[in-house]
């Protein structure tokens, strides 16, 4: 039955998190951007954007400037929270792709490594005055959600083992709209319920800032507004109005 | 009935300050009255029902800017802007944390127009737009200066500056406008220029101007209005023609094209480089009074067009120029609007370019030469202005914007040296009174603001003996005028860069 129910919110958590993301993305791509607003000094070619959406997404440049503590707490998540995606898709290919064995061992020590950024994260957000003043609950809810899966799938390797063989094959099953059984641990739900639910919220919470990172005026535009004119649609209909 | 205002005392180690919640509660500037708003086109007082009337602009702007859109949304409260603004540090009132202001919109947002905050407004942070929560809007974002700032050090690169000019946008649709602001702006339609200065007064200026040159240097540089057929059209702030120190920056600039004999004018028609429509955020205000200029430099068959110091000026000018009215380069060939001015200017020269892009390129090329003893009496130091450092460019590299003017100085004087790296290039400090602030009823705020400049200032007084900050911005100068005493220094210790240029400038050879 656990298997049953699982499955079902598997789709329906994979189904809220591709199609609200989907959505989100197409909305920040059809908005128009009416002016140049690059933060300057920007970069003046598109491969010069590229490569400052990279080193902002892979690096955290704009955060390093501001403030290492916060840089580093929040790149050690983030940095270990991709590895250990990446981990798991150990569960998700038959055979294994060589470099996510490659990466195993390294993915294993990221849950906890993870586990430290955010406690980090959360004691920084409950000691610090200023950043305690601009916290919502939903912002402490998620660092508890993050940390609550982290602890999970730490036991789940390090203190009580669950049956990873079974597991994975639930998931082969799983796509292929074939539901086999789930080994009945408290720890395995726990964890698989709460990756839900953040999958589920992804596309309605502050989660939006990774997509929304790319679609970021202040990073994406390049800084050559005296070589070429920008406009867009509703901008461009103010001038062929009569008396404009 | 006016407060003494002094000067908040310097941080021993500037850290992060204690929050002092409320402390700037009610310290918003005056509300404009109901003709200042009608004569531009708002409601002329607050309308009765604002509420929807603000959340239907709300949902209008977030589906024309991409920006606002995707700056409500990504924000998770991280916390790297909280420290960064200077009204924050100088006043201490925690809603002056760009996080904090821009969440004075966001809670809204989260409320009307996402699930979470329709379904569970508490947990989100998502509240309703009352009428108090319409005073605090008017009330904090009338102390962001739109200096960008804390854009710089986000993440996701939010600029608050976009929020601040929304919400300013809508405060306007609901007849709730800014007096500063709003009356400006029907003062560059009615007049102008921004100061109301009438054309037969500002030929009258410019006309005494010559004779002042004269007298001190012995030699006519003109000073030319609405002259069809030269070669470049100036547009500069009008605090220029008369305000102190702004005005020896002009006649730098006069002596910088008669040393070379370009032919050049300004216009009364367009006698204002200023543009407050992009601190109301106003895209229809922006436009039309960009339009100002194309319309100036269609009339007179200008070849070029080069801006004078000014900072939120050179922003709409070099960014936004080409988009609101086709100054610029670029443009489809089907696009006629932009075509029928782009085809008139000069290519082989940047549209438009800054008088700094202008007097550095002739020293590049040997065209004008200097005695820099003339400049030994100061000690400099530059002030990046807002926002030329974080919202245009000038030259052909990321970074132009710094280099240009210093070079400049350099060229000019003998003595640079420059402030703490942490508050100059795109690090700079708002000098305190950008972004519609530079008004009277708000000087508790501007002296709080200045707070960060000052400091560094005084560390290069008392390790360089610096005696000159020049910066390239109207605003800039004005405000720094007025905050020097109060912080202990020489009024006159401001300056523009081509004031040190009019010194050292070599005039009689050439």
């Amino acid at each position: 039955m656990a298997n049953v129910i699982f499955a079902i919110l598997f789709y329906l958590a994979t189904l809220a998190f591709v199609v609200g993301l989907l959505y989100r993305i197409s909305v920040y791509a059809r908005t128009p951007a009416p002016l140049k607003i690059p933060t300057t000094p920007a970069p003046t070619t598109k491969g010069g954007v590229v490569l400052r959406m990279a080193r902002e997404v892979v690096l955290f440049e704009s955060l390093f400037k501001s403030n290492l503590w916060i840089w580093s707490m929040s790149w050690l998540f983030h940095a270990s929270l991709a590895l250990v995606i990446l981990r798991h898709l150990r569960y998700f290919t038959e055979p294994v792709w060589g470099w996510v064995v490659l990466i195993q061992p390294f993915g294993l020590y990221a849950g906890l490594t993870m586990f430290l950024g955010l406690c980090a994260l959360w004691v920084r957000r409950l000691f610090v005055e200023r950043i305690r003043y601009i916290s919502t609950p939903s912002d402490h809810l998620m660092l508890v959600l993050l940390i609550a899966i982290a602890v999970s799938g730490l036991l789940m390797q390090f203190v009580a083992h669950t049956d990873v063989i079974a597991v994975k094959n639930f998931f082969q099953g799983w796509m292929r709209l074939n539901i086999q059984s789930l080994p009945a641990d408290v720890l395995l739900f726990a964890h698989l319920f709460l990756v839900f639910s953040l999958m589920a919220i992804f596309p309605i919470s502050k989660l939006l800032h990774a997509p929304g990172v790319f679609f970021s005026p202040t990073r994406n535009q390049t800084d050559n507004p005296r070589d070429k004119r920008h406009i867009v649609g509703w901008a461009k209909q103010m001038e062929s109005e009569p008396g404009k | 009935m006016s407060v003494e205002i002094t000067a908040p005392a310097y941080r021993v180690i500037p850290i992060i300050p204690v929050l002092k919640p409320g402390a700037m509660e009610g310290k918003g500037p005056f509300v404009a009255n109901d003709k200042i708003n009608e004569a531009i086109g708002f409601p002329g007082q607050l309308v009765e029902d604002w509420h929807d009337r603000a959340i239907a602009k709300m949902g209008e702007l977030l589906s024309k800017y991409r920006s606002l859109k995707v700056f409500m949304d990504a924000c998770v409260h991280c916390g790297a802007c909280s420290d960064k603004c200077h009204y924050f540090i100088g006043t201490q009132d925690p809603k002056n944390m760009p996080v904090a202001r821009q969440d004075l919109m966001r809670s809204v947002y989260r409320r009307y127009f996402t699930l979470p905050g329709k379904l569970f407004p508490k947990l989100v942070g998502a509240r309703d737009l009352t009428r108090e929560v319409l005073d605090e809007w008017y009330n904090y974002f009338h102390q962001c200066s739109e200096c960008r700032r804390c854009s710089v050090f986000c993440p996701y690169g939010i600029d608050t500056a976009e929020v601040t000019m929304a919400a300013r946008e809508i405060l306007d649709s609901v007849g709730y406008g800014q007096k500063y602001s709003n009356e400006i702006i029907g003062k560059v339609h009615k007049i102008g220029n921004n100061l109301g200065l009438p054309g037969p007064a500002l030929v009258d200026t410019l006309e005494g101007l010559e004779e002042d040159v004269k007298d001190a240097t012995g030699i006519d540089v003109r000073f030319p209005i609405d002259v069809k057929g030269a070669e470049v059209l100036l547009i500069t702030p009008s605090a220029d023609f008369f305000a102190e120190p702004h005005i020896d920056s002009l006649i730098g600039y006069a002596k910088v094209f008669h040393a070379t004999g370009t032919s050049w004018t300004l216009s009364s028609m367009a006698s204002e480089a200023g543009n407050f429509g992009m601190f109301i955020g106003n895209y229809e205000q922006l436009r039309k009074i960009a339009l100002r200029i194309r319309e100036a430099a269609l009339e007179l068959g200008v070849k070029r067009i080069v801006v004078g110091e000014c900072g939120h000026a050179w922003r709409v000018a070099y960014s936004f120029w080409n988009t609101l009215s086709g100054v610029g380069e670029g443009a489809d060939s089907s696009d006629k609007f932009a075509q029928l001015l782009q085809k008139q200017l000069d290519h082989r020269y940047k549209q438009p370019m800054h008088i700094c892009e202008f007097t550095w390129d002739l020293i590049e090329r040997n065209a004008l030469s200097f005695d820099k003893e003339m400049n030994d009496k100061h000690i400099i130091t530059f002030h990046d202005s807002c926002n030329v450092a974080r919202g245009s460019r000038m030259g052909d590299f990321a970074g132009g914007q710094f280099d240009i003017p210093r070079n400049i100085i350099k060229a000019v004087a003998n003595h640079f040296v420059d402030m703490s790296p942490e508050t100059i290039r795109e690090r700079t400090f708002c000098c305190g009174g950008g972004g519609g602030l530079l008004t009277d009823d708000l000087m508790e705020l501007r002296v709080k603001g200045a707070l960060p400049r000052m400091e560094v200032l005084q560390q290069v007084v008392d390790e360089h003996g610096v005696n000159f900050m020049a910066t390239i911005c109207a605003i800039c100068k004005a405000q720094f005028t007025k905050m020097m005493p109060i912080y202990g220094f020489d009024r006159r210790m401001v300056g523009g860069v081509h004031q040190l240029v009019s010194n050292a400038i070599k005039l009689g050879n050439k």
